[in-house]
């Protein structure tokens, strides 16, 4: 549904984008991910046609969106960053002009379902000027989808919402997912694993990692961690440990823990348990660490030199 | 096309569910009432020529259109709501034109409530009405002139302060520009001649209707709102 091949972008001498390339298939949702001025909201305006790429193709729903930009508009909403509101007018009126120049033809009907799954009934004859943060993000995402695109394309739908809100902004564009193609981008974690079917996390201009959330967070993080506890560990036991086959590192990380790494596609936690108890450690606790997104997110995003989050290093 | 009427009918909107446009109608009135009672009991003549050529009106139209249009594309910009219209299925000129035209429309409105002056003369003299109509069709020529420019200058920033006062800059550069026949001389030097903008406007209050005096007005418009079609279209070139 969305074709994105090695986009390029530049402001002046700057380089925004790094030969981006990704796919979006029909009824899929995106995640994109990024710290701030990664390129997200470059890449999202690049794909609405509100700035050109300096290099490279989108297509969107098979119209290339610098071509034949007016198709592809046609077909794509769109929540920008800033939520482009007229303050003036009230979200009755918003909604009918957006619905005006985006050519639908009952607009009445199209309004009411907006309002409808938005829930914002009880403001449609409000000024916007009036409205509180979390209902403008709202009034954002309908104008988005008053025209029934199949393609949306929302930057930061969650931002400023409060955690209610959050949760029902989720349900819906989850319920969104299946009818339409979606590409958002956020900086809350939680949001991608709970919403996104795929992730794709950008840095620098650059697409630094693409795959579910599950596969990021057990995948990235090369072989499985293992935190061992034990009562009376003896003086050689971090040499002992890193003897097993399969262990690639052991460390200890305080007198009676050690922390293990385990060679990518390996499972060698019973072996640790025996030695453990074959060497009358007293074994306490042996557990499965796993890095949360968040993780995942700083060890991609992070650059060298900079001071790197303790899971990290403790990686390494 | 339909876009266009849609992006007209929104900024109508606009102008008067502020207070902007009221401000400036009543304003504009006093004005403009004002000066026409000055120039009544003065000249004890009746026409609205003095009217239309005093200083004051002149200068308060370079005002009132550049306040009437500074708003239209430097707030769209500055709220980021520009960037709703060119993602959606719109087409650039339909934006400005559509913009332009609702300016336009007020700035009609306003000139066609001065008309009561114009009745008034009819009820105490016997005003010519020949070179009343040709000073109102000036007036509206030479006002959507104005607008355009003022359209032009909004496109280039967003803050309205600014587009306000490039705006007028433009309108007293293009008056200034008749100097510079005589300093340049030669062919370019005549081209100047053609370029200051109240200039044709006096013919036509005069009542000498010249098809180039009217041309001269719609080529400013147009090259001035083309400007600003290629101004908005320019942010998908960087």
């Amino acid at each position: 549904m969305i074709q994105v091949e090695q986009l390029t972008k530049y402001y002046g001498a700057n380089l925004a984008l790094d030969r981006v390339s990704f796919q979006v298939a029909e009824g899929e949702i995106l995640g994109f991910l990024g710290p701030n001025g990664a390129g997200k909201t470059t890449t999202m305006r690049i794909l609405t046609g509100f700035l050109p790429p300096s290099d490279g193709k989108v297509t969107v729903a098979g119209y290339d969106v610098f071509q034949d930009s007016l198709e592809a508009r046609r077909r794509i909403g769109y929540l920008p960053e800033t939520v482009p509101l007229y303050r003036e007018m009230t979200v009755h009126d918003y909604l009918d002009f957006c619905a005006a120049i985006r050519g639908v033809n009952q607009r009445e009907r199209a309004i009411g379902r907006v309002l409808e799954a938005c829930s914002l009934g009880d403001v449609e004859h409000t000024l916007i000027a009036k409205l509180s943060k979390g209902y403008r993000q709202r009034v954002g995402l309908a104008q988005a989808l008053i025209h029934d695109p199949p393609v949306l394309i929302l930057d930061e739908p969650t931002i400023g919402l409060d955690p209610r809100q959050i949760l029902s902004v989720r349900q819906l564009i989850k319920s969104l997912g299946s009818k339409h193609t979606i590409i958002l981008s956020t900086h809350i974690l939680p949001e991608v694993s709970q919403v996104c079917q795929r992730v794709l996390i950008i840095n620098r201009g650059r697409i630094v990692a693409e795959d579910t959330p599950e596969r990021l967070t057990a995948g990235l993080q090369g072989g499985l961690r293992v935190r061992l506890q034990c009562a009376q560990p003896s003086a050689d036991a971090v040499n002992l440990l890193r003897a097993i086959p399969g262990v690639t590192q052991a460390v200890q990380t305080e007198p009676h823990t050690f922390e293990v790494t385990l060679d990518a596609g390996t499972d060698r936690r019973s072996d640790l348990a025996a030695l453990a108890v074959h060497r009358g450690w007293g074994l306490l606790e042996l557990r499965a660490l796993t890095l949360s997104l968040e993780d995942i997110f700083m060890q991609l995003t992070t650059e060298e030199g900079e001071a790197q989050p303790e899971a990290v290093e403790a990686q390494r | 096309m339909k876009n266009l009427w849609y992006i007209a009918r929104r900024e109508l909107a606009a102008y008067f569910t502020s207070p902007i446009a009221y401000v400036i109608i009543a304003v504009y009135l006093a004005v403009i009432g004002g000066l026409f009672g000055f120039i009544l009991y003065y000249s004890r003549e009746a026409t609205l020529r003095y009217v239309f050529l005093h200083g004051v009106s002149l200068l308060f139209l370079v005002l009132v259109t550049q306040a009437l249009t500074m708003r239209l594309l430097a707030d769209e910009q500055r709220q980021g709501t520009l960037e709703l219209l060119l993602t959606s299925p719109v087409r650039d000129w339909e934006v400005v034109l559509g913009k332009y035209l609702a300016s336009l429309m007020v700035f009609a409105t306003m000139v066609l409530l001065t008309g009561y002056l114009g009745l008034l003369l009819l009820r105490i003299g016997k005003p010519d009405i020949g070179p009343m109509l040709a000073g109102y069709l000036g007036y509206l020529l030479l006002g959507a002139a104005l607008l355009a420019i003022g359209v032009f200058s909004s496109s280039l920033t967003q803050n309205q302060i600014i587009a306000a006062i490039v705006g007028m800059g433009i309108t007293l550069l293009l008056w200034l520009s008749g100097a510079l026949v005589d300093l340049v001389g030669g062919a370019v030097g005549q081209v100047f001649a053609y370029l200051p903008i109240f200039d044709h406007y006096i013919d036509l209050v005069r009542g000498v209707i010249d098809t180039k005096d009217i041309v001269y007005y719609l080529s400013v418009t147009a090259v001035f709102l083309f400007f600003s079609v290629r101004v908005v279209e320019s942010r998908r070139w960087k």
